[in-house]
């Protein structure tokens, strides 16, 4: 997540937003340093990715309870297990993606939550009720949830109702050589290529993997780049035309450009789901509920949807949104399209350690 | 006269005590911590259990890697290299520059110091891209010489095709010596600004033309200067990873783009720790390759 690796969060959110936003959290975090320190009374420091909450979420909060949210980000799941392993800095609410959940759980860096402090919990929708990265939602509360498919511009189609609508394009073709850009992820990459191959994206076997690296090598002079998440950028900029990217954030670039447009891959794809989660050792565990609490709530669910544009697993809060939003088919996919997402499960150290090896190899040779 | 520090230990010590104490605190013990941690294994998902090993750097001297740490000194060469060719005339000029145009000179080299990397590496892709800076002044180029040939009755050009000028390795050498040319101006300036011009003057009066006494004169004369310059140029490049990552094609991974992954998705900090000690040691020896130069032209003079 490059731009969400090196400027913060505009992996969550398009470049454009963020720097509206980036002045209005200058102006925040002003006014907090202003009546904060002084003022006392209690604080819950929420640690999460940039843009990613309402633009009145936290003041809200502490108008409704009285304690001041002190808002801080990180750039990706690597980035804030890297945080934790020296332990936890001082964070009471975090907010790390599926995979992340079980792998922080698994190196005890989450609290099991007290649901009975979350009374808003009967506001998630059915279907995220229960995880399979998170079995009893012991430690995770769904937050937002996204999944990769392909954005491409029109015009530079073969013909005009054309629909790349396969990683084969962008995996295996040199169809369109030297417009494509994939993400750099080692999971993210071998794992859709893996789902075109006609295997789940998980526990892919060993023979495979060798495969895999082949057509990736094999399809390497054909990508322009290995992006950080910055696909919409590049597609947006006509230096490509044809990414793997986030739903949102190609989202937001049609909006800006109507030549763009998005397609699901028929092969299937993965999906994600960033949860609230309390570390352990977090300084205001009550508060931290408190928070949790609140954002599954209709009303504040409904600032952050409609601020970040994401997908909420939050029914309240999708019942008070515009019907633009609630029917848009890129945040929200069709049932035949929901049906083919699978969640990238956590399967230890050692097959991330494979897969980091192995796009080493690919980048490589 | 000359004093020894002998001859004034408690001032002596009052100065060299805080940068020594700061060294061993922020610098020597995190980098002691990291060197055990080469020998190390990851006994969990968070913990590592020194065994004395060398598995990791067994494991880092494999071809894969090898071939990775060799590419890396090949384009931290060439951009030394670059930045050598480039900033030895501007060093040149600016040591010859009257006083009041020097101050100046040297404040734009320092220039770009001022803004951070990223925002500069930034810069460089808004500059570089097919819709960027140089295209779109190419294109104006080429638009306008197309049409001065329908002018005088010949073929118009055709549809200006942009260059593909981002995401390989040509555009990570542009951004790598765009960042480290003032590392490399600045100690060939001292050096330069330093020498004693009247041997410059023997050699052009004994007849020997500019080029030649630049050569024969100038450049053995700046060769301690040229070598920091060098070497405080290459340490840096070697180690690069924004650049490559943002500049860079499918081709353009460097070494510590294969570290910095270490200590996030792969979560294994013994292997990416003995990465970063074999960069460290290429480095040792690259400081001691200067120390060498140093030396000898010491003895010289």
């Amino acid at each position: 997540m490059a731009k969400g690796k090196y400027l913060q969060g505009a992996s969550r959110r398009s470049l454009l937003k963020q720097f509206g936003a980036g002045a209005l959290a200058i102006s925040f975090s002003g006014g907090l340093a202003a009546c904060g320190r002084g003022g006392g009374g209690p604080t819950v420091n929420v640690h999460n990715w940039a843009t990613y909450t309402g633009e009145t979420t936290n003041d809200d909060f502490r108008e409704a309870t009285g304690t001041r949210v002190n808002y801080t980000n990180f750039a990706s799941n690597d980035e804030l297990f890297a945080q934790f392993r020296a332990g936890n800095q001082g964070y009471d609410v975090i907010v790390p993606s599926n995979e992340y959940v079980t792998r922080m759980s698994q190196a005890q860096m989450l609290q099991p939550l007290d649901k009975t402090l979350i009374p808003n919990a009967a506001n998630i929708l059915p279907e995220f009720q229960d995880a399979g990265f998170d079995p009893g939602r012991v430690y995770s509360m769904p937050y937002t949830w996204l999944c990769i498919g392909i954005g491409y511009r029109k015009s530079k189609m073969p013909s005009p109702d054309f629909v790349p609508n396969s990683w084969r394009y962008l995996l295996d073709s040199p169809q369109f050589s030297q417009r494509i850009a994939v993400l750099g992820e080692s999971a993210d990459l071998i794992r859709l290529a893996a789902k075109y191959k006609g295997h789940s994206i998980n526990g892919i076997p060993e023979a495979m993997l060798s495969e895999i690296e082949q057509m990736l090598i094999r399809q390497k002079p054909h990508i322009k780049q290995f992006h950080s998440d910055t696909g919409q950028d590049l597609l947006a900029s006509g230096e490509v035309d044809i990414v793997m990217e986030y739903n949102g954030d190609i989202a937001q670039a049609i909006l800006e450009d109507d030549d763009l447009a998005w397609t699901f891959a028929s092969e299937g794809s993965m999906q994600n789901q960033d949860c609230l989660c309390i570390p352990v050792g977090a300084p205001n565990v009550e508060a931290a509920h408190a928070y949790i609490n609140y954002v599954l709530d209709g009303a504040p669910g409904a600032g952050i949807a409609e601020y970040i544009q994401y997908a909420t697993p939050n029914r309240a809060a999708r019942d008070l949104m515009p019907d633009s939003y609630k029917n848009n088919p890129i945040v929200y996919p069709p049932p035949v399209e929901m049906a083919k997402l699978e969640y990238g499960a956590f399967e230890g150290d050692e097959v991330s350690r494979r897969y980091e090896e192995i796009f080493t190899r690919i980048s490589a040779a | 006269m000359e004093q020894t520090w002998k001859q004034a230990k408690a001032a002596f010590a009052a100065i060299a005590v805080p940068p020594l104490a700061w060294l061993l605190l922020f610098f020597l013990v995190p980098m002691a911590v990291v060197w055990v941690y080469t020998f190390g294994e990851n006994s969990g998902p968070t913990t590592i259990d020194f065994a004395g090993t060398f598995s990791n750097y067994t494991r880092a001297l494999e071809p894969l890697f090898l071939e990775i740490f060799a590419k890396s000194v090949v384009i931290a060469g060439i951009t030394t290299l670059m930045c050598l060719v480039i900033g030895f005339p501007v060093a040149l000029a600016i040591a010859f520059a009257s006083p009041k145009a020097k101050a100046w000179l040297l404040l734009l080299i320092m220039l770009p110091f001022w803004t951070n990397l990223l925002i500069r590496t930034f810069a460089l892709i808004a500059v570089l891209r097919e819709q960027g800076y140089v295209n779109f002044t190419l294109e104006w180029l080429w638009n306008n010489a197309s049409g001065f040939m329908t002018l005088v009755g010949l073929q118009p050009l055709g549809e200006y095709e942009p260059l593909t000028l981002l995401y390989n390795n040509f555009a990570v050498i542009v951004g790598l010596v765009y960042v480290h040319l003032p590392f490399m101006v600045l100690p060939l300036y001292s050096a330069l600004d330093r020498m004693d011009r009247s041997l410059m003057e023997a050699s052009l009066d004994l007849g020997a033309g500019h080029l030649k006494t630049i050569l024969l004169v100038v450049v053995p004369l700046a060769a301690p200067g040229i070598a920091s310059g060098i070497l405080i140029t290459f340490i840096p490049a070697l180690g690069s990873y924004l650049t490559p990552d943002l500049l860079g094609g499918t081709d353009s991974q460097m070494i510590a783009n294969v570290i910095e992954r270490q200590f996030k998705r792969a979560n294994d900090w013994p292997f990416g720790a003995a990465l970063s000690f074999l960069l460290m040691y290429l480095t040792f020896i690259a400081i001691a390759l200067q120390a060498l130069v140093q030396r000898r032209s010491d003895r010289r003079s």
